[in-house]
């Protein structure tokens, strides 16, 4: 394997984010609100802001509707099977930020969250869990009639 | 914005479930009223939940959070007698806790 200074630099960068995110969650949970990745407008600057592109998986129990008659109130429902899970993250890949809710899952908490997210149109909904360090995802469509975010 | 937050811990099985459901406008900043005057952003930002001062959950959340959010998860434990007590911040820095007694 061939090291450029480049590929070396993303290396190094994205070691420090993992770093740096990993020692400073677990203290200061709550002054730890990742308020970039929320302004974030598109899944590629989002990814970035993750720590990179989630491996699809199936061990990760993503309920979603298929059909959305009020976009504003979709229920979800998300379920990590992967061991060592510690946050899942709920994101609409068309929404205008795409990235709508985080949790961190301490250890003793099941990683199973349920909430109602709003949904602009129709879309990907994209489960992320993260376990060890790495990402995981589990994509669904949900198909919406009527917009969440209309005026 | 003067709505109490509900919530319900139930211990069944050695697991402690926990429902909630907060009263809050979730605005998420990109709408406009009728005028065309963009209404400003106010939404919860963060969540913590506590099992006896221990955090048990904690939640960030963006404008796409629904209105009145809802909230339910699962954790290992508890006993009767234990406190369970969820705070949010929003936004605008206002802040609501409730706090309940497992039975």
């Amino acid at each position: 394997m061939t090291t450029t200074r480049r590929s070396f630099l993303k290396f190094g960068g994205a070691m420090l984010g993992t770093l740096a995110t990993a020692a400073l969650w677990p203290l200061q949970v709550f002054a730890a609100r990742p308020d970039d990745a929320f302004k974030s407008k598109s899944m590629t600057d989002l990814e970035k802001l993750l720590g990179g592109t989630p491996t699809d998986s199936a061990d990760i129990d993503f309920k979603t509707p298929d059909i959305a008659e009020n976009g504003a109130v979709v229920p979800v429902s998300i379920e990590s099977n992967i061991p060592g899970t510690s946050e899942i993250m709920i994101l609409v890949e068309q929404n205008p930020n795409p990235l709508s809710a985080m949790f961190l899952i301490p250890e003793g908490t099941k990683p199973a969250v349920s909430t109602r997210i709003k949904v602009a149109q129709t879309s990907n909904l994209i489960a992320v869990v993260k376990a060890n360090g790495k990402l995981y995802s589990s994509t669904k469509e949900t198909k919406v009639t009527l917009g969440g975010c209309g005026g | 914005m003067a709505g109490k937050m509900r919530v319900r811990a139930s211990i069944k099985n050695g697991v402690t479930e926990v429902k909630a459901l907060m009263s809050h406008p979730m605005e998420t900043g990109l709408r406009k009223d009728t005028d065309g005057n963009p209404i400003p952003a106010h939404h919860i930002t963060d969540v913590e939940v506590k099992l006896n001062d221990k955090v048990v959950l904690t939640a960030y959340w963006g404008g796409s959070v629904s209105q009145n959010p809802f909230l339910s998860f699962e954790i290992n434990g508890g006993a009767p007698g234990d406190k369970l007590s969820i705070m949010w911040k929003d936004n605008k820095g206002e802040s609501q806790t409730e706090e309940v007694t497992l039975k």
